[in-house]
């Protein structure tokens, strides 16, 4: 269900858990899918001895991925028209991720409504991973 | 990434949703899409990330031939360290991506992706030592030339790996 501008306030908020104890097998799918197959995020050996991480961790592309399902859910199918991000801290095998929209303005824009919003996605520890903003339209 | 022809396929959609953890029936249901408000299967938000499947030249995949960087006998397949002081391995770390969608991509298109380099700069990185920022902005098109999504890349080069 789409949104409805009359019905948002600033300040309201969706949040949702987007990953709970990441799996090296979703980092695996997620490099079969994109076609990013940097080893740094399936290969424990080369991340570890030749990288110099202390093991694999996501593609930052998959955080904003499963922070994206976050923002479709609450804006609705097909309404996204922005979304952007920066990638603030890596994310691990293990994290769990909670990603959160917090309405920052509502407005029209040629005829339509549109609603800006702040996101952000956080680890276990609530340390920030990702920080950016969304817009979607929303119907009147 | 420049990439002549991405068609945009519902079975690279659905493993594409799948791969992110968004079981949302439009990415996998034919019949439930139709009823939903674009009336079709359509693309994830960060799908056209995927694009990479079809640049022939991705660095970021094994070619024949080539040495490849990943583990297999030893650590590494290439003698030498890849990458610029050893940040992402091969080519950095990813630092922002951006999207602007014009409209959403769905099964049937065949898009395009044009490359234009941005802006470069430097910063001094309190967990990485010095940051090499570069700025790549790409143009995805459809079959009919018009403009499907932009988006905008932001890699960066780090001059050790990041502190934890």
């Amino acid at each position: 269900m789409a949104l409805s501008a009359s019905k948002l306030k600033v300040g309201d908020t969706h949040e949702e858990q987007v990953v709970e104890d990441l799996k090296r097998t979703q980092l695996v799918q997620y490099s079969g899918a994109s076609g990013d197959y940097n080893p740094v995020h399936t290969d424990e050996i080369f991340a570890t001895k030749v990288a110099g991480y202390p093991s694999v961790f996501a593609h930052g592309m998959l955080s904003m991925g499963m922070t994206g399902k976050m923002l479709t859910n609450y804006v609705g199918d097909g309404r996204l028209t922005k979304y952007g991000v920066r990638f603030t801290r890596q994310v691990w095998p293990g994290d769990n991720l909670t990603a959160k929209a917090t309405v920052k303005e509502i407005r029209e824009e040629e005829g339509g409504h549109i609603v800006d919003l702040d996101v952000s996605t956080v680890n276990q520890d609530g340390v920030v991973v990702i920080s950016g903003y969304a817009s979607a339209r929303v119907d009147p | 990434m420049a990439v002549e022809k991405f068609p945009v396929e519902a079975s690279h959609i659905l493993m594409f949703a799948r791969s992110v953890g968004d079981f949302n029936k439009i990415y996998s249901d034919e019949e439930y899409a139709k009823t939903t408000e674009p009336e079709s299967i359509i693309a994830p938000p960060t799908f056209v990330q995927a694009s990479a499947q079809f640049d022939p030249d991705y660095f970021l995949r094994p070619k024949p031939g080539k040495t490849w960087f990943g583990s297999g006998k030893e650590p590494t397949g290439v003698k030498k360290e890849a990458g610029g002081g050893g940040g992402g391995g091969g080519g950095g770390l990813h630092a922002e991506q951006h999207y602007e969608y014009h409209r959403h991509p769905k099964p049937g298109d065949v898009l395009t992706a044009t490359e234009k380099p941005g802006k470069k700069w430097e910063k001094q990185g309190k967990r990485s030592g010095k940051l090499f920022f570069s700025e790549t902005v790409t143009e995805y098109r459809d079959q009919n030339g018009e403009l499907v999504v932009t988006a905008r890349s932001v890699g960066v080069q780090t001059e050790r790996p990041v502190d934890q």
